[in-house]
């Protein structure tokens, strides 16, 4: 990278660069602000490497594509269409919230919104609704990313008369033609997702980008508990972090496990209980320090722990019985 | 009538320019949007200054965050009618009723025939005057 001053000379238009005109890419990168957004994506999303690389890449692409422009290479604009696929609660909506400023930084899309929606914001209820009901959304999703969740629910197989490959079809069209103005996001969990895309080719071909959200460890697991409890000024006590650390290695062999969504789902009991082993431990003194911590016994009080098992429905459900305090 | 070349109908914004291409339209349409206003399009094949409830092409178009979706609109809407006029139109809803606060014309019929000036003789020499468009001569539904 050299540091000579060649902008006034790239923004004049009809003038044809020499071959080894330098290029300042950290400088473009600088301008961008890209950077701080990719910086902030890699503290606050914990693990997920092939998705940071995939996004660290896209955003390379979009910077010297737009370098590239400034120097009169120009080529067509790349699809950026993508589809997430993997387990519940590996954190598919935070990314795509991401994505959107990411693109909006690089002035790939104009608005940086993300319009969220899924099937029944679609697909509609009689013949002839549906059409309106997919453009209104992709109208208001215009300039920004749509991000439609739980995107196989869009196409059933088993109904052939099923108003969802209508929308589908509308869909396709938009972001063939579209393509500058809108980025479709679909996310699904990985098998659902596969059978989705077998089904409809035209889809998979449209969209360039693949990328899969991998399970986290329960060391990442512990890494985003934490990240959580401070956003809501909670600490775990030591003890607590290693009754959480024991509790999501037995929560990660059930079923219905959720990742950080179920992680989440803990904390939050957990701070019921601790808001009631408050209320209960009556005559003692509470300090600042006690409305914070998360002691081991609010997290060991669990289903997890007591039965070793869950629901039949897979929720881990109410305490079997409030701790009292001895 | 060496005043109007053309016979161009005159009415709303911008219309005594020429056409707005595509660009300027977005433009428009982006001012009314930061503007929270709700864009909608209509079309009507009867030019009289009168003739002001035009038809709607499709539902208004609220929550909007960018131009793109409107214009799709407006295309879609030209190639439906290619020989109407077609008219976008802002409404701020601020005080309690959708009033009009953009009205611009983004498409007319090849040819705008103009309008016929009908003189009537009224008592006591006075003169009535009325103007009729010739493009209705015929019947609604074949004038295109």
């Amino acid at each position: 990278m050299s540091d000579t001053t060649e902008t006034e000379e790239n923004e004049a238009p009809k003038i044809v660069l020499p071959d080894d005109t330098p290029v300042d890419l950290q400088k473009e990168l600088r301008l961008s602000n890209v950077q701080e957004v990719l910086d902030q994506l890699d503290k606050e999303l914990i693990g997920l490497k092939p998705v940071k690389t995939r996004i660290r890449e896209t955003a390379a692409l979009l910077l010297v594509d737009r370098v590239r422009n400034k120097m009169d290479l120009s080529a067509s604009s790349p699809t950026l269409h993508m589809s997430f696929t993997g387990n519940p609660g590996t954190g598919k909506t935070t990314v795509a919230l991401r994505m959107a400023e990411i693109l909006h930084r690089l002035d790939y899309v104009r608005t940086g919104q993300l319009v969220t929606v899924t099937r029944d914001d679609l697909v509609g209820q009689y013949i002839g609704h549906t059409a309106p009901k997919t453009k209104d959304v992709i109208k208001k999703a215009m300039g920004g990313v749509l991000f439609i969740d739980e995107a196989y629910y869009l196409y059933k197989p088993e109904n052939e008369r099923d108003y969802g490959a209508e929308s589908i079809e509308i869909l396709l069209q938009v972001m063939e033609n579209n393509r500058d103005d809108l980025v479709v996001v679909l996310a699904g969990y990985k098998d659902k997702m596969d059978t989705f895309f077998y089904s409809n080719p035209g889809m998979r071909s449209r969209i360039a980008h693949h990328i899969g959200f991998p399970d986290y460890s329960a060391e990442e697991l512990m890494a985003i508990a934490k990240l959580m409890l401070a956003e809501q000024n909670y600490r775990l006590s030591e003890e607590a972090a290693k009754a959480l650390f024991e509790y999501t290695k037995r929560r990660m062999t059930m079923i219905h496990f959720a990742n950080a969504r179920s992680v989440r789902n803990a904390l939050d009991r957990a701070r019921l209980r601790q808001a009631n082993r408050l209320f209960n431990s009556a005559g003692k003194a509470v300090t600042k320090v006690d409305l914070m911590t998360i002691e081991a016994e609010d997290i060991l009080a669990s289903r997890v722990f007591q039965e070793g098992s869950l629901d039949l429905d897979g929720d881990e459900g109410a305490d079997v019985e409030p701790v009292v305090e001895s | 009538m060496m005043t109007n070349y053309g016979n161009r109908v005159t009415q709303g914004q911008f219309s005594f320019l020429p056409d707005l291409t595509d660009e300027e339209i977005t433009a428009q349409i982006k001012y009314a949007l930061d503007n929270k206003w709700a864009v909608n399009v209509e079309y009507s094949d009867d030019p009289h200054p009168r003739n002001t409830y035009w038809e709607m092409y499709g539902m208004p178009m609220f929550d909007m965050e960018d131009p793109a979706g409107i214009l799709m609109e407006i295309n879609e809407c030209r190639k439906t009618f290619p020989n109407c006029y077609i008219r976008v139109m802002a409404s701020d809803a601020t005080r309690g009723t959708e009033s009009v606060k953009m009205s611009y014309i983004v498409n007319r019929p090849s040819v705008e025939p103009g309008f016929n000036l009908v003189r009537e003789e009224r008592n006591s020499r006075s003169q009535g005057y009325t103007i009729l468009p010739y493009a209705c001569n015929k019947p609604e539904g074949e004038r295109s």
